[in-house]
């Protein structure tokens, strides 16, 4: 039995006052993303069939070395705040889904920084 | 989890069987969902068939007539039968609108009838409408000014801020866009839904009003506000022909230029 009025309830625990760049950050990295995935896409596309060294010849290009590092960044950028409205909106268990997010959020970390790592082991290395 | 199944004592049952009177030429058949908290059970879904030629053009139309003649035992909201009052938003052949603005003949084959979407059932098509109320109430909606009233007049609008009102002055709070759209259904504890978030964006856009900043501080949250998805269920339904995906839009504008 609860006594609390549906006015009570309603209100909940306020509002929390963010939430603003959390939304626009989503959007803009979206509109980032554009023109670096086409990019992307082709410059795959074109070193399709390529050997390694052609491959590695490619990505050690200055240009494209910090493109493919700025998509990294991006996508999984995107895709954490992506995933974690998901969560949001279908996963009503409050613990479970701020553990969820936390998870959502260190993949994105660990995946983008392997990620890096491994497009400046193949530019700067050999 | 969000449920995507309804739990075992709400699945649909089918239910009774009125048949068209003797004679008539042009049945239309009607499906409404029937329960009753005096009865219990499962609800179920009970077939009247109508002689349209003696039935008024509109769902309402119908199920009055059923009331009247068929079976006096079906309840549904109603008042003013013109689309002014919102009472009677339900979900026919699968949408949520207005009873007594939507026309029998332009739905084909048998015509279901259910109760508004995600809301508790009180009786047969009458919804529990608490929270949504209160949700609306949550926002405050009246003008809030600190500048005294003129002592010998209103307080004054321009044509052009009048103008900037329609759209959204227009909402009768039937429910129709807040219980079809599919973040609420998830969400609603916390999401505003539709609904009030376009009513939240007629006193943001009120040029009388003196609590904006207050207003935009109740609305920033990620789930309160931005639960909206832009899906757009809710400017498809809208019985008065708004559009509360850009209301919403509208609100998420000013705290982005708030910053
Ligand atoms: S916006 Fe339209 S559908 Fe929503 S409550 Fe108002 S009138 Fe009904
Ligand atoms: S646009 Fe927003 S409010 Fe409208 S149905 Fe979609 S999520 Fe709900
Ligand atoms: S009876 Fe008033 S809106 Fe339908």
């Amino acid at each position: 039995m609860s006594f609390r009025t549906p006015l009570k309830q309603a209100l909940g625990l306020g509002a929390s006052h963010s939430g603003t760049s959390r939304w626009w950050a989503q959007r803009v990295s979206s509109v980032a993303l554009v023109p670096l995935l086409i990019w992307l896409i082709i410059g795959i596309v074109r070193h399709g069939g390529a050997d390694y060294t052609d491959a590695q010849a490619w990505l050690s290009s200055p240009i494209t070395a910090v493109l493919t590092i700025l998509t990294l960044v991006a996508s999984f950028y995107h895709g954490a705040l992506g995933m974690q409205v998901i969560v949001e909106d279908y996963v009503s268990h409050e613990t479970v889904q701020l553990a969820l997010v936390v998870l959502v959020k260190f993949a994105a970390m660990v995946l983008a920084v392997a990620g890096i790592f491994a497009v400046l082991l193949v530019a700067l290395g050999g | 989890m969000a449920k995507f199944r309804l739990p075992a004592n709400s699945r649909i049952q089918s239910g009774r069987h009125h048949p068209a009177p003797v004679g008539a030429k042009n049945v239309k058949v009607f499906k409404v969902y029937r329960w009753s908290p005096d009865q219990g059970g499962n609800p179920r879904l009970d077939t009247y068939e109508i002689d349209r030629d003696s039935c008024g053009s509109m769902v309402l139309d119908a199920l009055i007539k059923i009331k009247n003649e068929l079976d006096s035992t079906l309840t549904f909201r109603r008042s003013c039968r013109e689309g002014v009052c919102g009472s009677c938003a339900m979900n026919i052949a699968g949408r949520n609108t207005l009873a007594c603005t939507k026309p029998i003949d332009g739905i084909e084959g048998e015509i279901r009838v259910y109760p508004l979407p995600s809301l508790p059932v009180i009786k047969d098509l009458v919804p529990d409408m608490t929270h949504f109320y209160a949700q609306y109430a949550s926002i405050k909606p009246w003008l809030q000014a600190k500048t005294p009233t003129p002592p010998n007049r209103e307080r004054l609008q321009s044509r052009e801020d009048r103008a900037k009102l329609d759209g959204l002055y227009e909402c009768i709070l039937c429910a129709c866009c807040t219980t079809g759209c599919p973040s609420w259904w998830w969400n609603s504890k916390r999401y505003l839904g539709p609904a009030v978030l376009l009513q939240a964006q007629r006193w943001l856009a009120d040029s009388r009003d003196e609590a904006t900043g207050e207003r935009l501080d109740d609305l920033e949250d990620s789930f309160k506000l931005y639960r909206c998805h832009t899906i757009m269920n809710c400017v498809e339904v809208c019985p008065k022909g708004l559009n509360p995906a850009q209301a919403i839009a509208r609100i998420k504008g000013r705290l982005l230029v708030r910053g």
